[in-house]
C-alpha cells in the first residue's frame, strides 16, 4: 500500500515537472511553471520520505544544511554573476548523483551483491540482474563526476577566477580518448567483480578518472563559447539523475532526469547553431586560442566623441542596442536603460537586438536587461531585427564584438564565416561602446569597426553611456 | 530472469527523451537563462536517490555518503528554484509598471 501511494505520488511530480518546463517556455506563465515544477520537487521529496525507515536526524539536518547554503547564495548572488552561480548549482547537482552512485556501491558492498539485491527488491518491488545495478552505478559516478568538475571550471572561468582563454595542449584529444576508454574499462571491471575488492579498486579509479576527465573536456573550452558548454552540463547532470534513478529503479528520477537531459541536449543544439559550428568543433577545436585566418581588414578606426554621438541620437527616429558581453563587464545595463528611455521620449523607436550566443551563457542578455527593468518586447531576436536593420538610424554596439562582425557574412577565409551575425552594419550610423582597440575573444580585428559608417566610442561602456545620458540633460 | 520492470523504466526513460525535446524546441530565446537554471533545479531530482541511501541499517560509511549527496542536492534545488525565480520576478511587460524592482 505504501509502495503505491509513494509511486503514485511520483507520477504526480513528473506530471508537475513536464508542466513547469512546458510553462517555463513563454515568458507569461514561465514563473507559474518554476513554482509548479518546484512543488513538483515538494512532492517528490515528500513521497521519499514516506519510505520506513529512514534515518531522520540525517534526513532533516542534510536537506536543512543544503537548503539553507543554497537559499543564502540565491539571494545574495548579483544579477551579473547569475551564471556561474547556475554552473555552480549544476556542479552540485552532477556531485550528488556521484554521491549517490557512491552510496549503492558502498551498500552493495556491506551486505555483499545478494543482499542488496534482496533490500532493492523489498523497497522497490522489482527484481533485477546485478549487472545492471553495478553498470548504473558506474555510468552515475562517470556523468556525475565529468558534470561536477566540468561544472566548477565553467565557473572559474565565468567567474574570471580562471583565464577564459582555451588552453590547449598537445596529444589533448588523444588523452581524452584514452581516458574516456579506461573509464569504461573501469566500469567493465566493477560490472564483472560487483562486490568484490577488485571492483572497489576500479570504482575508486572510475572516481578520479571522470573528475580529471570533466576538467580536460571544459579547459580548452574559450570564454564565448560558454553558453554550449554550459548548456552540455546542465544536460549532463541529468543525465547523472537519470542513471542514478536506474541504479534504484525509481521512475520520478528516470523521467526528470531525462527530461532535464534532453532539455540540455536542444538548448546545446541552439547555441552550437547560433554560431553556425558543431558541438565537436566547439568541444575540441579550442576556438579563439590561435588568431589565423581571415583577410586582413582594411581601413582604420574612426573615433568619436560623447558630444557627436549625441547630436546623432537626438536626430535618430529609430535606436537599436547590440549589447555583448562587454556590456556585462562593465555593469551597464541600468545606464543604457536610462538612455533607451530618454531616446523614447525624445521621438525614436528603440530595440534591443539580442544575439543568441551574445554573453557567456544562454539568454545572458536578457537577464541583465529585464534586471533592469527593460520591457521583454524591446528585446528582440536576430532574424526580427535584422529584417529591418537598413532602416535604422543609429545602432549602439555595446561590448559586443564577433556576433556583429560582417566577416561572418563576407569573408570566407574568416574562422567565424557562416555564423549568423546581427548586421549592424546595414544601419545608417553605427556608434561602437569598446574599452580598447584589442580584438574580441575570437583573437579576430572585426571589420564592423572599420567601416565607413562606424564611429568608435573607446573608454568604459557605463562611463560612456552615463555621458550621453548627462548630454540630453544639458 | 525477470528483465520486463527493467524494459518498462527504459520505456519511460525513452519516452521522457522525445518529451525533453518536444518541450523545450520552441522556447524564445530570451527565456534561454531561466529555462536553463529551472530545468537545473529540476535534475536536484537526484535528491530522492540520497534520501533513500538514508537508510538506518546501513553502514556509516553508506550513510555519510548519502549525507553528503543529500546535502550537495539540496542546494542544488532550493537554490536553482529561487535564483530562477528572482529571475522570472525581473521580466515585466511594459504595462505593468509599480512591481517591486529587484
Amino acid at each position: 500500500m505504501n509502495a503505491v501511494l509513494i509511486n503514485l505520488l511520483y507520477i504526480a511530480a513528473s506530471i508537475l515537472f513536464i508542466f513547469g518546463i512546458k510553462m517555463l517556455g513563454s515568458a507569461d506563465t514561465a514563473r507559474k511553471g518554476n513554482r509548479l515544477s518546484a512543488v513538483g520537487m515538494l512532492l517528490a521529496v515528500v513521497a521519499t520520505l514516506l519510505y520506513l525507515g529512514l534515518d531522520w536526524t540525517m534526513v532533516v539536518g542534510g536537506v536543512l544544511v543544503g537548503g539553507v547554503i543554497g537559499a543564502i547564495a540565491a539571494t545574495r548572488v548579483q544579477m551579473t554573476g547569475m551564471p556561474e552561480l547556475v554552473a555552480l548549482f549544476n556542479g552540485f547537482g552532477g556531485l550528488a548523483s556521484l554521491l549517490v552512485g557512491g552510496a549503492e556501491f558502498q551498500k552493495l558492498r556491506d551486505g555483499g551483491l545478494e543482499h542488496y539485491l534482496g533490500a532493492l527488491q523489498a523497497q522497490s518491488g522489482v527484481t533485477v540482474p546485478g549487472w545492471f545495478v553495478v553498470l548504473a552505478i558506474g555510468l552515475t559516478v562517470l556523468v556525475g563526476g565529468v558534470t561536477f568538475t566540468g561544472s566548477l571550471v565553467a565557473w572559474g572561468k565565468l567567474s574570471g577566477k580562471l583565464s577564459g582563454s582555451p588552453a590547449l595542449f598537445p596529444g589533448q584529444k588523444l588523452v581524452n580518448l584514452l581516458m574516456m576508454a579506461a573509464a569504461l574499462v573501469g566500469i567493465a571491471l566493477m560490472v564483472g567483480g560487483k562486490d568484490s575488492p577488485l571492483a572497489f579498486g576500479a570504482g575508486l579509479a572510475l572516481v578520479a578518472l571522470a573528475l580529471v576527465l570533466g576538467v580536460l573536456i571544459t579547459v580548452p573550452i574559450g570564454g564565448g563559447d560558454m553558453p554550449v558548454v554550459i548548456a552540455l552540463l546542465n544536460s549532463f547532470s541529468g543525465i547523472a539523475a537519470a542513471m542514478a534513478g536506474f541504479i534504484i529503479l525509481n521512475n520520478v528520477l528516470v523521467v526528470a532526469g531525462c527530461l532535464v537531459g534532453a532539455s540540455g541536449l536542444i538548448l546545446t543544439g541552439i547555441m552550437c547553431k547560433a554560431m553556425n559550428r558543431s558541438l565537436g568543433n566547439v568541444l575540441f577545436s579550442g576556438f579563439g586560442a590561435t588568431a589565423e585566418g581571415g583577410s586582413g581588414v582594411e581601413g582604420e578606426m574612426k573615433p568619436a566623441s560623447v558630444e557627436d554621438a549625441y547630436y546623432v541620437l537626438e536626430a535618430a527616429q529609430s535606436v537599436v542596442f547590440v549589447p555583448g558581453y562587454g556590456m556585462a563587464v562593465a555593469q551597464a545595463q541600468h545606464a543604457v536603460k536610462e538612455l533607451a528611455g530618454i531616446l523614447e521620449e525624445n521621438g525614436a523607436e528603440v530595440r534591443f537586438a539580442i544575439h543568441p550566443v551574445a554573453g557567456r551563457m544562454p539568454g545572458h542578455m536578457n537577464v541583465l536587461l529585464a534586471e533592469a527593468d527593460v520591457p521583454y518586447e524591446q528585446l528582440q531576436e536576430m532574424d526580427q531585427v535584422n529584417a529591418v536593420m537598413p532602416t535604422v538610424d543609429v545602432a549602439i554596439v555595446i561590448g559586443a564584438n564577433d556576433v556583429v562582425n560582417p566577416a561572418a557574412l563576407n569573408d570566407p577565409a574568416s574562422p567565424i564565416y557562416g555564423m549568423p551575425i546581427i548586421n549592424a552594419h546595414e544601419a545608417k550610423t553605427v556608434y561602437c561602446l569598446k574599452r580598447g582597440k584589442g580584438t574580441g575573444f575570437s583573437g579576430l580585428e572585426n571589420a564592423l569597426f572599420f567601416g565607413e559608417n562606424t564611429r568608435m566610442l573607446y573608454g568604459d561602456a557605463k562611463a560612456t553611456v552615463t555621458e550621453l545620458v548627462g548630454e540630453f540633460g544639458k | 530472469m525477470e528483465l520486463a520492470p527493467l524494459l518498462l523504466l527504459l520505456f519511460a526513460f525513452t519516452l521522457a527523451i522525445f518529451l525533453g525535446f518536444e518541450l523545450i524546441s520552441k522556447v524564445p530565446s530570451q527565456l534561454h537563462t531561466p529555462l536553463m537554471s529551472g530545468s537545473n533545479a529540476i535534475s536536484g531530482i537526484t535528491i530522492v536517490g540520497a534520501l533513500l541511501a538514508l537508510n538506518v541499517g546501513e553502514s556509516p560509511a553508506a550513510k555519510w555518503l548519502g549525507f553528503a549527496a543529500v546535502v550537495f542536492a539540496s542546494i542544488n534545488v532550493v537554490g536553482g528554484y529561487m535564483v530562477t525565480d528572482r529571475m522570472l520576478a525581473m521580466f515585466k511587460k511594459k504595462d505593468t509598471k509599480g512591481g517591486p524592482g529587484a
